[in-house]
């Protein structure tokens, strides 16, 4: 299980799991393809298997090893890569476009500025190529519900920081290397924060507990800080105002 | 029936062996941090190791029983006593009702077990018990809480003889998907050096120190951010190690080096503020090995507990003790001669 030359390629993660990675770049293919390999493993799911997940290029397999062992289980997952073509694999269907009002800037979103320079643009540039940017829900991790989103422009591949902002708040909308991530919860981070929204991306007291799936599509809309506060009076779905609409298939 | 809590260190939670299956949702599985003693705690009171127990960091509280009830207590001992009475810790105990229960601070490891009779009956989330802080899952027990306390019939009186994972030691770690992204020196020279537990810790993780450079990728702050294990080695933009625990996030953009064993992170949650830690690289057959031990050792647990025999040196008030209960009389009316 060392590096392969070629991907798709299975490594392990630790004891108990294994990755399939299918580039080392996070692509419109690449990202279909996992999305659509750990469907194939749901849907095999060998005894054995605990969990299954996706990242940005990657399917991920938990397993127990004292029933299904790394050999066992690197034959299966070799097995199901050679079955198709999966970089040429499908969006899965069910999707929805969710337009998300959003703060760029002002004292809600203090980094914006400092992004704006990293990206080579002025403040007001880059809140308007943000904001009409329309972004897919990548993957979901880091914390509970919280979506990874893109690709932005690649002016907007700007590296994450050397040190932790110590905390932002829930709702809060980051930036670095071309992609979004919309805190589900406060949290430190190495990313840029850049907007700020009432969307609640997990609702423990609520059903759904989780608001997004991957492969849904999102856009940060600008509005102004008076605009939030009038949306958070009148936030009981915890969807910070956001207009969502079925994508067709 | 229900377990008062009377006043409570600031970092207590309900725990079980966590929930599985909400990786693709981003949420981690929480759980005890030391599944040992979660399991030791059952084996005394001759319960499922399913259950629910209050973990406490650092340091317990006072709690007063509603009724008569069992409890237990393992992990890293504390000072503890039942109405004043000095009780023995990795034992089970009955607590009558009304009677209170003082536990101090730890005087080795971190994470110290209250175990009940039935279980912590609070509301399963998504399967379990578990307490997720950073999730917003369930919060830290608070003084003026009640503990819900299920069914329960058995007896106490019970201890069992523990591994010590209080000091911190050894942790068995393997090669996993980002090893390679740290050169062989880098590696080399991670396996050599003595770590010291540093300040920063909590349930999501525990900060490293050592002397000497830090142990930096090539590339690091642009890799793409990919799936996260706990027990993984991460390396912060600055190269300082963080091993990650059972509520470390799901996903993450720094490197990880190597992956703690499932069998040692009952260690490496254990050890105390300054206490020392070492790397050993294993292959995955050797580490398969151990941890079918591990399984193995939690399975035979249950087989390990015997009765609880009280050091009379123990007893404070060993003169008020009815020490001749049952003896008869020899000149007694009623004999039955």
């Amino acid at each position: 299980m060392t590096h392969a030359d070629q991907f798709p390629m299975v490594r392990n993660v630790g004891l108990d799991g294994m990755l399939v990675t299918f580039a080392d770049t996070m692509t419109e293919t690449s990202n279909r393809a996992a999305l659509a390999f750990r469907g194939m493993m749901e849907a095999e799911r060998p005894s054995g298997v605990i969990e299954t997940s996706t990242s940005l290029a990657s399917a991920y397999v938990r397993f127990d090893p004292g029933q299904l062992s790394h050999v066992e289980c690197e034959g299966w997952l070799n097995r199901l890569l050679a079955d198709r073509d999966w970089y040429a694999a499908r969006l899965p269907k069910g999707r929805k476009f969710w337009r998300v009002p959003t703060v760029y800037g002002t004292d809600l979103a203090p980094q914006l500025e400092d992004a704006a320079a990293a990206a080579g643009l002025s403040a007001s540039d880059a809140v308007e190529r943000l904001a009409s940017s329309r972004v897919r829900v990548l993957t979901i991790g880091f914390a509970p519900g919280q979506p990874y989103l893109g690709p932005l422009e690649p002016a907007f591949d700007i590296p994450r920081l050397k040190e932790l902002n110590p905390m932002v708040p829930e709702g809060a909308l980051v930036l670095a290397i071309s992609q979004f991530v919309l805190f589900s919860g406060p949290t430190p981070t190495g990313w840029r924060h850049v907007g700020q929204t009432a969307f609640r991306c997990f609702q423990p007291e609520r059903t759904p507990t989780f608001a997004l799936n991957p492969g849904d599509e999102m856009q940060f809309v600008s509005i102004t800080p008076d605009e939030l506060d009038e949306i958070r009076t009148r936030n009981e779905d915890g969807y910070g105002g956001a207009q969502i609409e079925e994508i067709e298939a | 029936m229900s377990l008062h809590v009377l006043r409570i260190g600031p970092a207590c939670t309900i725990q079980d062996q966590g929930r599985f299956g909400y990786t693709e949702q981003g949420l981690s599985r929480a759980g005890a941090a030391d599944l040992m003693a979660l399991h030791e705690g059952a084996a005394l009171l001759g319960q499922s190791p399913q259950l629910a127990a209050l973990e406490m960091a650092g340091m317990g509280g006072e709690f007063e029983a509603s009724q008569d009830m069992r409890i237990a207590l393992t992990g890293a001992p504390m000072a503890c006593s039942i109405d004043g009475t000095p009780a023995v810790w990795n034992a089970s105990h009955q607590l009558l009702k009304g009677q209170h229960l003082s536990l101090g601070a730890v005087s080795r490891g971190s994470y110290g077990y209250l175990h009940v009779g039935g279980g912590i009956a609070s509301d399963p989330f998504l399967g379990s018990r578990a307490v997720h802080l950073t999730a917003k899952v369930g919060q830290v027990a608070a003084a003026g809480d009640a503990l819900p306390v299920g069914q329960d019939d058995g007896d106490a009186g019970q201890k069992i003889a523990v591994s010590d994972r209080f000091q911190g030691g050894t942790l068995h770690v393997v090669r996993s998907f980002q090893s390679d992204l740290f050169d062989d020196a880098t590696r080399a020279r991670f396996e050599q050096t003595e770590f010291t537990r540093g300040p920063r810790a909590n349930r999501m993780g525990m900060q490293l120190d050592s002397a000497g450079e830090g142990f930096a990728a090539k590339g690091q702050l642009n890799i793409l951010s990919e799936v996260i294990t706990p027990g993984d080695i991460q390396m912060t933009g600055t190269g300082n190690p963080f091993i990650l625990l059972n509520e470390c996030q799901t996903t993450g953009g720094y490197p990880r080096i190597a992956t703690v064993l499932p069998c040692d992170l009952p260690r490496a949650a254990q050890t105390p503020a300054g206490g020392a830690i070492r790397f050993k690289f294993v292959t995955l057959e050797e580490a398969a090995d151990l941890q079918a031990a591990f399984v193995r050792d939690l399975g035979r647990l249950p087989s390990k507990t015997e009765a609880l025999v009280r050091n009379p040196h123990d007893i404070s008030d060993l003169l008020s003790y009815q020490l001749i209960s049952g003896v008869v009389s020899a000149t007694e009316k009623g004999d039955p001669q």
